[in-house]
């Protein structure tokens, strides 16, 4: 039973301080002043909130094929620490999942660990090579919630639009990494006067609101569901508002690098801040952030990309893009409550319900007789973020050295702790 | 003069008297080379290694005798870039550098920001000899020498730099350089080969040769490689030559007694005229190397006084 808690559930738009009890790994009660059973176990955290167990809608979990980088228990550790109890992992593992046995795999695996339900994305194309469909109705049947080819984006425009158009008659959406595939090849930073100063071969911003318009005309034309991952963009975030505006089945999320961080993070050639697509200008960065505040962005996702030291250890140019995000995500996100952007229920939200919502999938609620999934946190608590001391085998975040303000204290799946 | 820098990275972040310091130093050892005197106590005992993991012959050479006159053992590892992993080959190299207890660190190598890597894994003072598109911090001081060696001045010359600036590791130790000593820098190259967001850096940007040369005192060119024409940035060599090749037709543009520099070697023809490189007149170009040895015997000179 946590005591006296502040309860935050963007679902039913609860915001009050109370009680909530769970019994066998459901939530039995919640509201303000319950009686105390006997022989309950209490939680109690002087200025603590509870909220539901996160949802993060993307995350490369290692495994299969790179468990050097993660694995999923490592990866559910690092999940734990950060009050996440539901992931969406991405598919373009080796091999990729692009099989229905794959997706059973995943799930189970998944449940394996005790505290973390993977919901696995299906490839897009066959080996998320980009070149022939997968089996998305077979993919969708086993269990997948969505389509991509994670870190690549599909180039073809026609298999594109066969793909929005296909997996349009099994409700499921095509989720793109924006990025106009010529335009980044070989690109290490955002072209611009930082990339010119350390001669970083770079890609144009322009190669994200390029794909992305492309993308908007074909969900149009089919009629299909397009999602846009870790957008970054300004002119991106125009085009998806707009399409919004025009009740176009467009959505999309961005990470908390793209919003608390721009360029200058990349220093003297720190390969930690080395992203994909890349960290961008503050005004970017600051588009992003109106995009949170005024709901054009769906989700917050932790985009976690678990890389090895010797992945990072290298020239730049040649270091593998990507940062561990998942024991971050809350933290960062909270920080733009704090900077007066958003309100924790909005923060909160983007982080439970709304990706819940675009997952089609039954968490980040609290509600009676929902399962125990839950995050107690303390939104002015700090504490500093150190690669090499992260829970979970990813070490390679971009915040590192960075003091963050919001703490997970705990965290429960179906009723038990997992954190804390 | 390196109360602050262990190490030379970049031109970038050095301040005026830091720059200057390294010139004046240059200038005696230029006095010194020209004696045929020799230092050779000054770095005896230390061990100088040249890391090339990209072919030069003139930037070896040069760190090579620099370190030799001044008494150094100066050993050359040529480093394979052919090799699979090339990043597993620098961490290594740099693992055995420091077992063989090297002093001064010469680096070459072809990606941008590799000697600032090696810099913190190393317990040498690291010397930036060329990385990726990055910096040539010893050129851009060898040109600076250089050029206030004939004009007795930096403050107040226009330099036009011209050629693919978007490649060019020398463009911007001498943009850094050349702006933080008070010059007045303009770069010339075609859309295609300039880098974006160039005039941040403090400099002009011209796309044509009659414009960009106007009034100028120094015309510095760069070196076009072959790959830039199978890319695409520009479409054949004759092309280039007709629009941004010097030679002294266009020469013509600039001051009547401008003074022409190259950082070899160069491509006869592609973006240089023979005819203006051999002009004994105008051309800076043999002046150059000889002020390279002077310049790396500085920076070895100051750089092994600096914090150890």
């Amino acid at each position: 039973m946590f005591r006296a808690v502040r309860l935050i559930d963007p679902a039913s738009g609860r915001d009050e301080h109370g009680d909530l009890l769970v019994r066998q790994g459901i939530i039995a009660d919640l509201g303000p002043n319950l009686g105390q059973p006997e022989k309950a176990l209490l939680v109690q955290e002087e200025g603590a909130v509870l909220c539901p167990g996160l949802v993060d809608m993307r995350a490369s979990l290692g495994e299969p094929g790179y468990e050097y980088r993660e694995t999923i228990a490592s990866a559910a550790e690092a999940a734990s620490a950060g009050g996440i109890t539901t992931l969406a992992a991405l598919p373009d593992s080796v091999p990729a999942i692009d099989d229905p046995a794959l997706v059973r795999l995943l799930r189970a695996r998944g449940e394996e660990t005790g505290s973390l339900t993977i919901l696995p994305y299906a490839a897009i194309t066959r080996h998320c090579g980009g070149e022939a469909l997968a089996e998305l109705g077979l993919l969708r049947e086993a269990g997948a919630v969505a389509f991509t080819d994670g870190a690549r984006a599909l180039r073809s425009g026609r298999l594109m639009r066969l793909a929005l158009s296909y997996a349009c008659g099994f409700k499921a959406r095509i989720v793109q990494h924006p990025e106009e595939p010529s335009l980044a090849e070989g690109g290490a930073a955002t072209e611009g006067e930082l990339a010119t100063r350390l001669g970083l071969p770079s890609i144009p911003a322009a190669a994200e609101p390029i794909l992305v318009a492309r993308d908007i005309r074909l969900a149009k034309l089919t009629g299909g569901a397009v999602h846009f991952s870790h957008v970054s963009t300004a002119e991106a975030l125009d085009l998806i508002r707009a399409a919004k505006a025009d009740d176009l089945a467009v959505t999309c999320d961005t990470a908390p690098p793209y919003f608390d961080l721009n360029e200058m993070a990349i220093g003297e050639f720190r390969t930690y801040a080395k992203l994909s697509p890349p960290l961008r200008s503050e005004d970017d960065r600051l588009a992003v952030v109106a995009g949170l505040v005024d709901g054009t962005i769906d989700a917050v996702a932790s985009d976690h990309q678990p890389r090895d030291a010797d992945d990072k250890r290298l020239p730049f140019a040649q270091a593998a893009p990507g940062g561990a995000g998942l024991v971050t995500l809350l933290s960062v996100t909270i920080g733009q409550v704090h900077s007066g952007n958003l309100s924790l229920m909005q923060a909160i939200a983007l982080l439970t319900d709304r990706p819940s919502k675009l997952l089609g999938y039954q968490a980040g609620g609290l509600a009676k007789g929902a399962p125990a999934d839950l995050c107690l946190f303390h939104p002015d608590r700090s504490w500093r973020v150190e690669a090499g001391a992260l829970p979970g085998k990813g070490q390679n975040t971009p915040f590192d050295g960075r003091v963050l303000q919001g703490k997970v204290l705990g965290t429960w799946k179906a009723g038990r702790r997992v954190f804390g | 003069m390196y109360p602050r820098q262990k190490h030379l990275l970049a031109i970038a972040g050095l301040r005026p008297p830091e720059i200057g310091h390294l010139l004046d130093l240059a200038e005696n050892y230029v006095l010194l080379n020209r004696s045929g005197k020799t230092q050779r106590d000054l770095l005896r005992g230390r061990t100088l290694i040249n890391l090339f993991f990209e072919d030069s012959t003139r930037t070896r050479t040069s760190f090579e005798l620099a370190g030799k006159r001044l008494g150094a053992d100066v050993i050359n590892m040529s480093v394979s870039t052919s090799s699979v992993n090339k990043g597993e080959t620098l961490l290594d190299t740099a693992a055995t550098l420091n077992a063989m207890q090297c002093d001064l660190l010469v680096v070459r190598h072809g990606q941008s920001g590799a000697p600032h890597l090696l810099a913190q894994k190393v317990e040498a003072a690291v010397i930036n000899a060329g990385d990726g598109t990055h910096e040539h911090p010893t050129q851009g001081l060898l040109d600076a020498l250089t050029i206030r060696r004939r004009c007795g001045r930096l403050e107040g010359l226009l330099v036009a730099i011209c050629g693919d600036i978007l490649h060019s590791r020398v463009a911007r130790s001498n943009i850094h350089l050349l702006t933080t000593m008070g010059s007045r820098v303009r770069v010339i190259a075609p859309p295609t080969l300039m880098p974006s967001g160039i005039t941040a850096l403090g400099v002009e940007a011209y796309h044509s040769m009659r414009d960009g040369l106007r009034d100028a005192d120094i015309v510095m060119m760069l070196r076009l490689q072959k790959e830039r024409m199978n890319s695409g940035l520009v479409p054949s060599a004759r092309e280039y030559f007709r629009f941004f090749g010097l030679d002294s037709e266009k020469l013509a543009y600039a001051k009547p007694n401008a003074l022409v520099m190259h950082p070899g070697p160069m491509n006869r023809g592609v973006e240089i005229d023979s005819a203006v490189a051999d002009d004994p007149l105008r051309s800076l170009i043999k002046e150059q190397v000889e002020m390279g040895v002077a310049v790396r015997m500085a920076v070895l000179d100051s750089l092994s006084r600096g914090p150890r």
